[in-house]
């Protein structure tokens, strides 16, 4: 069996027996979403108006919860020093936690954000366009947040740390992903922005493992 | 016929000179033992043998080419045994020795057959949750037969375990160096291995 597929199904029965982690993930979305109105008011037009804006940034810091746990328990147990000494390049092994990672996050969000789309009057009209927007986006978070995992390991408060890091690093990801919505509904059509986020899925996609593997080898050293 | 060999090698942790100037060679079938006390430098000098870490000073070869240059092909050729047991809880024993024995690719012991030699056969399909101290320390142990690696690592191995185990992964070693691998071991136990080198580090100031 390829080492992509060993380490994937021993990263995928990890995650389901842990599955409570990508639960909390979810209801802390939803949590953080139902808040607004409470805050902001129920009036529906305001609602449909900060709707998108505020699923993403929900989406941003439920991603990130989860997120240090993501080198942590193979770091603590020394599981990630005999990975980093195993004969399979490291860099593969970056990928498939991420890919794990966005499979038990990224992926749940998704499913779950056309319910708060509906619970913030969001019209229906840009439904799609901000799932794709979150069908791109979510991935990069799972990328960029791999380096800010590798490079707080052993760090006291690793996970406040971890998102001081890395949110800044996702301003150009919220910024095109919510003016995305805008744009179709203003009909200038939001193909500009969904290639900016591919574009950025990509780059991140090419780049990030190189960076999170060495951070990893600096870690265990 | 390979040559494992390291000279000259200084090692600093938080400021601390652990080694300084120290040196080894070990042949196909032969077995190194580290000693000396607490703090000595035995764990770090395995670590650089390993390549998790770098000397400040010093080369660790392999026939004659640094283990720098081409760490790739040192970790496919080595087995690490460290202090920390990585044993996930959520996997079962079998679970967790078949995944390092995949991953370290073919050539190995099978992971049933290595359960079996450090006797805890028995407990294969029990989650790993359950295991003692001594227990998690075997299925560790099993990583380096299901590896297939000439080079064993192994730090303090006897750790945990009981008489009867230790004989029976003595026994395993001495295998291992007949079938024409090397074995470098820091303890503090005798094990009792037939022809083994020493290299005792501490005095370092």
């Amino acid at each position: 069996m390829s080492a992509f597929a060993v380490l994937f199904r021993r990263e995928m029965r990890l995650a389901m027996r842990q599955s409570t982690d990508s639960f909390m993930v979810i209801a802390f979305f939803v949590v953080a979403v139902v808040l607004f109105p409470f805050g902001v008011g129920p009036e529906p037009n305001m609602l449909a108006r900060i709707g998108p804006g505020v699923i993403w940034v929900a989406a941003l810091l439920a991603a990130m919860l989860s997120m240090d746990r993501m080198f942590m328990g193979d770091y603590e147990d020394g599981s990630l020093e005999l990975l980093v000494l195993s004969p399979v390049p490291l860099e593969l092994v970056v990928l498939v936690k991420v890919l794990t990672h966005w499979l038990t996050t990224g992926l749940p969000l998704i499913v779950t954000a056309p319910l708060l789309f509906v619970m913030m009057n969001v019209p229906e009209d840009i439904w799609p366009v901000l799932l794709m927007t979150l069908l791109l986006g979510t991935p990069v978070l799972s990328l960029l947040g791999s380096v800010g995992a590798a490079l707080t390991l052993g760090a006291r408060r690793g996970g406040v740390l971890l998102s001081l890091l890395v949110l800044p690093l996702l301003i150009p990801v919220l910024i095109f992903a919510v003016g995305a919505g805008d744009a179709v509904l203003y009909g200038a059509g939001a193909k500009a922005n969904l290639m900016l986020l591919g574009g950025m899925l990509l780059g991140a996609l090419a780049l990030t493992p190189w960076v999170t593997a060495h951070a990893l080898r600096e870690a265990v050293a | 016929m390979a040559v494992f060999s390291g000279r000259d090698i200084d090692c600093i942790r938080g400021e601390r000179q652990v080694l300084s100037a120290a040196a080894f060679s070990l042949e196909s079938g032969g077995a190194l033992t580290l000693r000396g006390a607490n703090g000595a430098g035995k764990s770090t000098m395995l670590r650089l043998m390993a390549g998790l870490m770098r000397p400040v000073a010093g080369t660790i070869t392999w026939d004659g080419v640094d283990i720098a240059d081409d760490p790739h092909e040192h970790n496919a050729r080595l087995a690490y045994v460290g202090h920390a047991d990585a044993v996930k809880p959520a996997l079962s024993v079998l679970e967790n020795v078949t995944f390092w024995g995949e991953l370290a690719g073919a050539g190995g012991m099978a992971a049933a057959d290595a359960l079996a030699a450090l006797g805890i056969g028995h407990l294969s399909d029990l989650p790993a949750r359950y295991l003692s101290a001594g227990q998690r320390r075997r299925v560790n142990l099993t990583r380096a037969l299901t590896s297939g690696a000439d080079l064993w690592l192994l730090d303090e191995p006897t750790t945990a375990l009981d008489a009867a185990t230790t004989d029976a992964l003595t026994s395993l070693i001495d295998g291992h160096l007949k079938s024409g691998g090397m074995a470098v071991i820091s303890t503090h136990a005798e094990l009792g291995l037939a022809e083994t080198g020493t290299l005792t580090l501490g005095g370092a100031a």
